[in-house]
């Protein structure tokens, strides 16, 4: 990936010539290297669920957790370097606690992305510092506003979403949530199972083996506090998760592979020269459709080798 | 000017206080202010119109009481921090936000400031709402009164008050509670300002001193 916004790519102060922020790209692709984290908003509540990838056995249960509570009324789920992330729940927390102090109530969930949004813009202006690698999903539930989310990725922009999905699988995550047509019909503990069921679909068992799943709410069934789900109903939830995953993964291997659109550059490309058709390709083991924005570049150099094309998260 | 033959007066040298009443009531889908209109400097009457009700917001306004400056003062510095909290936040701001700012400042600078203002108000989650802030304390009450005037009416407002008045038993209810302190009170008087605030927006009145309800005076 060397030749990928050469010269221009160093600082987070410079341009390119086409117009981008190559750090801030490349912050972004650190967020699609770590492990899914989805957020769903429904009737009454919103519910989060992390896959947390357990990289050794050695590790703690509930260790290094990626759901963070920011103020009681407000949840956080972190995609990407989980450091940044830490620093940035803290920010958040020192946030809604000045609002409080300041002005006596519970901060407004878009306000509170905005303030940190732009907290995590300011680090993509200078040389001296390098952008957040992290992406988070904010959520909270309150009697007058209701439920809502927001989504901050590492350029600053924060979105309000019904669903959203950061991480690894974060494409096929979203065509689940799709599926689900979650709107004003579904109460949190329903979307519970459901939540967990999309995390057990996105999960990659080849590439990655054991992976621990958090769950978290918050909503009316909570009295607006963001909290764990309680053990009984996350194993239920895990329960009905696997039942489903078996039943509709054995059609083709499907846990080997993960569906999604291919858009990152070529590494063996001149930049200069690079010319952008879209090529429809379809994947030859699940018959679903690649696009490759090469021409004549191989679309999947995962498998080099192979002949056979595959897609790729 | 020497000084044995032209003195100089007492009151250029004495802190202008609004020795005052101010009172604020809930209502069923509003509040209404009620403030005399006197400004004392000892015993010389400095200003005899002045308007002790001003806005921090649409639908916010606080009842001034201390010293004038420092209630002035207050008054616009939470006027200000409240214009750009709502455009922060895109919303008309809460009645318990403007009382908060309110309360921060009087709590900080307790030992340099003298000033009492009781913030009153309108707001979509709460309805109408009235705020003490005596010296850095914040309440949320049905009433409140306030001032050099109010301590000679606290058990008119405790008989009369009623929850869940209609407006316009509330603001006769203010001035009836505004006519008698300022009978009594010789720093307050002067006309009578009434502000009713409710989901439609902030109605300014001025009672002039004719105009005002007769009690028993010989």
């Amino acid at each position: 990936m060397s030749s990928i916004g050469t010269g221009y790519d160093l600082s987070a102060s410079t341009f390119s010539p086409d117009g981008r922020v190559f750090q801030v790209e490349y912050a972004m692709k650190a967020v699609e290297n770590s492990s899914t984290a989805i957020g769903i908003r429904c009737k009454d509540g919103v519910v989060f669920g992390v896959e947390k990838l357990i990289l050794s056995k050695l590790y703690e249960q509930g260790s290094n957790k990626r759901i963070f509570n920011i103020d009681r009324h407000v949840g956080m789920a972190v995609a990407g370097l989980l450091a940044d992330a830490r620093s940035l729940s803290e920010v958040s927390r020192e946030e809604a606690s000045n609002f409080r102090s300041n002005y006596g109530h519970d901060i407004p969930l878009k306000h509170l992305a905005d303030r940190v949004g732009m907290y995590v813009h300011a680090y993509t202006l200078y040389s001296a510092v390098r952008p957040f690698g992290c992406s988070f999903i904010l959520g909270s539930y309150d009697e007058d506003d209701g439920p809502q989310l927001y989504m901050v990725d590492p350029s600053g922009i924060s979105y309000g979403y019904w669903g959203c999905a950061i991480g690894k699988a974060k494409q096929a995550a979203k065509t689940e949530i799709e599926k689900l047509q979650v709107d004003e019909r579904k109460t949190c503990r329903e979307l519970v199972k459901e939540v967990a069921k999309i995390i057990y679909i996105v999960h990659d068992e080849v590439k990655d083996k054991a992976f621990e799943l958090e769950l978290s709410w918050v909503g009316e069934v909570t009295k607006g506090r963001h909290e764990l789900v309680p053990k009984d109903i996350k194993e239920e939830a895990e329960k009905y998760a696997k039942v489903r995953n078996r039943s509709s993964g054995d059609s083709h291997n499907k846990s080997s592979l993960q569906h999604g659109l291919l858009s990152y550059f070529c590494p063996d490309r001149n930049p200069w020269r690079r010319r952008m058709t879209l090529m429809r390709i379809t994947c030859k083991q699940c018959c679903k459709p690649l696009f490759c924005h090469f021409t004549d570049c191989v679309p999947c150099f995962r498998h080099p080798g192979n002949s056979q094309l595959y897609c790729r998260q | 000017m020497s000084e044995e033959l032209f003195p100089e007066p007492e009151w250029l040298s004495e802190e202008v206080k609004t020795g005052t009443t101010i009172i604020a009531v809930t209502f069923d889908g509003g509040v209404v202010l009620g403030s005399d209109s006197r400004v004392s400097a000892g015993e010389a009457v400095v200003n005899r119109v002045m308007n002790k009700l001003s806005p921090l917001h649409d639908k916010i306004y606080c009842a001034l009481s201390g010293s004038a400056a420092d209630a002035q003062t207050i008054a616009e510095i939470v006027n200000y921090q409240l214009d750009v909290h709502s455009i922060e936040v895109e919303d008309d701001p809460l009645v318990c936000s403007a009382a908060t700012l309110v309360k921060n400042i009087s709590y900080k600078y307790k030992e340099e400031l003298s000033a009492h203002l009781i913030v009153a108000g309108w707001d979509k989650k709460k309805g109408g709402q009235v705020y003490a802030t005596l010296s850095g304390l914040l309440t949320s009450q049905p009433f409140a009164i306030g001032g050099s005037g109010s301590f000679y009416i606290n058990g008119f407002v405790d008989a009369e008050y009623r929850k869940n008045m209609t407006k316009r038993e509330c603001q006769e209810f203010v001035v009836n509670a505004l006519t008698l302190a300022m009978g009594r009170d010789g720093s307050s008087g002067g006309v009578a300002y009434v502000v009713t605030i409710d989901k439609d927006g902030a109605e300014e009145k001025c009672v002039l001193g004719n105009e005002l309800p007769k009690f028993f005076d010989q």
